[in-house]
């Protein structure tokens, strides 16, 4: 279950972040700020020749003692951070893969709504309810 | 005059008679007709009639005043009770009954009246004035919560357990009146007057505290009577309000359609397209948007890409936010362009929502899109996206999947065949090649009685063919699956050969083919076989256990098996299959899986996945049918018990058949056993190599630093 789902844009902005309300939730941008740079770390690992085959799952960018952090990039650079709790080990990586998936089509959906300019802040209620269901239960 | 003291829903009930009789609006006389109308509806005799009016004043002012028409209508209570008209009465009488009008115009002041007697009363009284359509009732008294109608006047915020309170002029919303009305007693609540649409609300909104007032005024003022059942609100709305019906509603009607089966769906379909569904485009609207249309698109076909369709829609001054929820929902297929129906849609919502009506969360049904239109070549570009759309909703966001089961009703041929066919897939597959064998048998030797049945039969014919010829495992899985699966025609696996005895465990399958082949089998046998095969043994007595059996069993089997069996008889004179049926029942039994027993032994594990597959699949369904099996052939075998041997008219054959019959079926059973072993094996190798990669998972990371 995901405690926190954030969209980020190429230049490193998020154009959505949203956590479970239960804490802190700084905490949780935080973590994602931080782990951008791994995200960033990863995608220049693969080196630029390989940019058509690379993989838009990142996988586990890095755990911590409570929680991981996954990682998702697209091909136009727009990140997608997923910190999931790290008691739930039940998650296992391909339902993480398919949760990113449905991250992906949603921002893809929202994408096609001529009404919004990229870089805007996401505000479909369609994208909400879909990040909501993630995080109410696992994918 | 003196003082006249009401009780608070005598004071609604009676401000809301008043404002029906105040056709004027002068809030201060009632119509002399009205009341004089309302008077004779309350089935009083015309001299009480008119003493009331002259106790009250009226005759006296020449007018009926407020005052003067609520005390003559505390006066009609007081004479519909019963007690003496006095003018002291009108206030000495406790506890009178509201006034009741029962002519058929005033059926809704009747049931006010019954509404606004008291709470249970009101709940009683519209479960038997009203009802409802049981899942839309419930639906819509549990799903109160829904508001999208933005208030029109702030003084009252809607209460959450309030009914939905959009205004509706036409008679669609009675309905919903009608429940808020049973809502109203419980939950006294005080609905916004609603000014919008209706010239009707203004003079009572703002007066009168009581929503359920406004209700009764409201209903009272309806031009039709409101119908008690919702199906027969055929009105369409004035063309000048567009949208009338409060989304709540018709998302209640969505939400039944998803909880609904699918055939009360379809009734719920039904009826909600029969009354006037607030989102319906009427026709005006309809060729305007289809006009506004071509100018941006000619083609009709043709689809507005994303940002003609940003240009038109951005004139509406509409918040960009909100045209972009309102591309959200009409983007049916999500293509970034909109189809004829897509832009008649957003064009309605964008209407609505310049009209002050809230967005819905999901579209209405009757702004869907028309599903793919199959033969329509012309919108290729529609189709994939559409296409991708069925298949999409799966990733769909969740505000789609809402909208999806509706959507799925809404067309559900579409699914619903698709889903038996998947259903029905694996057995015909595997079926074929014995199916058009058996299908020959037959044709040959039953003639044409049996062409009816002949494709259950063969269904059936075929499992009994390919236990006989071809893997009995097989024919398990798709005799199983089709028993199993097909829901209602088939309750056990069709025409598997008389298995083994029910006390072998391991073939709980096996009970089931045993019952209903060995037994069922023979109703037909006896009336074809003996005129045909004289050799074959008296099945006279097979007659007693298939008409104990037929009880048991599906008639459906009953009439296919009998079929089956003398097809098989009369075709192939060496299979065991027949002679054992020849032979006494239990005999047959074993005679009949010696055939199965026998292609069993020989490929055991040809089709591995299949009979897992069945063992997955038929384990959990024939459990509950295993014990009904079990004492079926339980039955069956006190039944053959008490049965007189049956003279075998094959007599070395016979023996060596039922020594390989055994033989083959202890084969079967240790076969099964040691396929059930394996499967838990494979589930907890499975399980450990999944451990084992959350393991590596873990360990990943570390190997990047």
């Amino acid at each position: 279950m995901a405690v926190c789902v954030a969209v980020i844009a190429k230049e490193n902005y998020p154009l959505y972040i949203r956590s479970i309300p239960t804490e802190n939730e700084l905490k949780f941008h935080y973590m994602v700020h931080t782990s951008l740079d791994v995200v960033d770390e990863k995608i220049s690992a693969m080196g630029k020749a390989l940019v058509d085959q690379r993989e838009l799952y990142l996988g586990l960018l890095y755990p911590t003692e409570d929680y991981k952090v996954y990682g998702y990039v697209t091909n136009s650079k727009v990140k997608f951070v997923m910190v999931v709790d790290s008691s739930n080990t039940a998650l296992r990586d391909n339902e993480i893969r398919s949760m990113f998936r449905k991250l992906h089509n949603s921002y893809t959906d929202v994408m096609c709504n001529p009404f919004y300019n990229p870089g805007d802040r996401i505000h479909s209620r369609a994208f909400d309810s879909m990040v909501t269901s993630m995080m109410i239960q696992v994918c | 005059m003196e003082g006249l003291t009401l009780s608070d829903a005598e004071q609604k009930y009676y401000s809301d008679l008043f404002s029906y009789c105040d056709i004027e609006s002068t809030k201060k006389v009632a119509a002399n007709g009205r009341v004089l109308e309302l008077f004779r509806a309350a089935q009083l005799p015309n001299d009480v009639v008119l003493q009331i009016m002259e106790l009250c004043g009226a005759t006296r002012l020449g007018y009926f005043g407020r005052s003067q028409f609520y005390i003559a209508l505390k006066l009609v209570a007081v004479a519909q009770s019963g007690f003496p008209l006095r003018v002291e009465s009108i206030n000495t009488v406790k506890d009178l009954p509201l006034p009741r009008f029962v002519a058929s115009k005033n059926e809704q002041e009747s049931r006010h009246a019954a509404s606004y007697s008291s709470d249970s009363e009101n709940q009683g009284s519209y479960s038997g004035v009203i009802p409802p359509p049981p899942g839309r009732g419930q639906v819509k008294k549990g799903s109160v919560s829904h508001d999208t109608v933005q208030p029109r006047t702030s003084a009252d915020q809607q209460e959450p357990a309030s009914p939905v309170v959009s205004p509706q002029q036409s008679p669609p919303t009675s309905p919903h009146t009608w429940r808020k009305h049973s809502r109203h007693p419980s939950g006294g609540n005080s609905e916004r007057p609603l000014a919008g649409p209706g010239p009707f609300w203004s003079p009572f909104g703002e007066a009168q505290s009581g929503s359920s007032a406004g209700d009764a005024v409201w209903s009272g003022h309806s031009p039709p009577p409101p119908q008690e059942t919702w199906v027969s609100f055929a009105d369409t709305p004035p063309t000048s309000t567009l949208l009338t019906m409060h989304p709540a509603s018709v998302q209640d009607q969505t939400t039944v359609r998803t909880v609904a089966s699918a055939t009360a769906a379809n009734e719920i379909r039904r009826q909600s397209s029969s009354y006037d569904d607030p989102w319906k485009i009427t026709d005006e609207q309809r060729q305007y948007y289809v006009n506004q249309f071509k100018t941006i698109q000619p083609d009709l076909n043709g689809f507005i890409p994303g940002s003609a369709a940003k240009e038109f829609f951005t004139k509406s001054k509409l918040p960009i936010l909100e045209l972009s929820h309102i591309w959200e929902l009409s983007d049916f297929d999500k293509d970034g362009a909109l189809t004829l129906d897509e832009f008649c849609a957003a064009f309605h919502l964008v209407v609505a929502r310049k009209n002050g009506y809230d967005l819905p969360e999901k579209l209405p049904e009757s702004l869907m899109p028309k599903l793919i239109d199959l033969e329509d070549s012309a919108d290729v570009g529609d189709q994939p996206g559409e296409v991708g759309y069925s298949g999409s909703p799966a990733e769909a966001p969740p505000s789609k999947s809402p909208s999806m089961p509706s959507l799925n009703q809404t067309w559900p041929e579409l699914n619903q065949s698709s889903e038996d066919t998947a259903i029905v897939h694996p057995v015909p597959i595997r079926m074929t090649p014995s199916k058009i064998h058996m299908q020959e048998m037959e044709l040959k030797r039953t003639g044409s009685d049996h062409t009816n049945p002949t494709s259950p039969l063969l269904v059936k014919t075929s499992d009994l063919s390919e236990e006989s010829k071809i893997n009995s495992s097989v024919k398990f899985a798709s005799g199983n699956t089709v028993g199993q699966q097909q829901a209602g025609v088939v309750a056990h696996p069709p025409a598997v050969p008389p298995r083994p005895q029910p006390s072998q465990a391991p073939g709980p399958v096996v009970h089931r083919p045993v019952d209903a082949d060995g037994l069922i089998t023979h109703t037909s046998t006896s009336p074809q076989q003996i005129p045909e095969q004289p050799n074959f043994a008296d099945f006279s007595q097979f007659e007693v256990f298939a008409a104990s059996n037929v009880n048991e069993e599906q008639d459906d089997e009953a009439e296919k098996h009998p079929e089956v069996l003398p097809v098989e008889k009369a075709s192939d004179p060496a299979s065991s299959l027949r002679v054992a049926k020849t032979d006494s029942k239990i005999e047959e039994k074993t005679a009949a899986s010696v055939p199965a027993n026998v292609s069993k032994g020989t490929t055991p594990l040809a089709p591995p996945p299949k009979p897992v597959r069945r063992r997955l699949k038929s384990e959990d369904e024939l459990r509950p049918e295993v014990d009904e099996h079990t004492q079926k052939t339980g039955v069956l075998a006190a039944v053959l018990a008490s049965q007189p041997s049956i003279p075998r008219s094959v007599g070395k054959d016979k023996k060596a058949i039922q020594a390989s019959i055994r033989r083959n079926k202890e084969t079967n059973t240790v076969l099964a056993r040691l396929n059930s072993e394996l499967q838990q094996q494979l589930k907890d190798v499975l399980e450990e190599r999944i451990s084992l990669e959350v393991q590596l998972e873990q360990l990943r990371p570390f190997s990047h630093l």
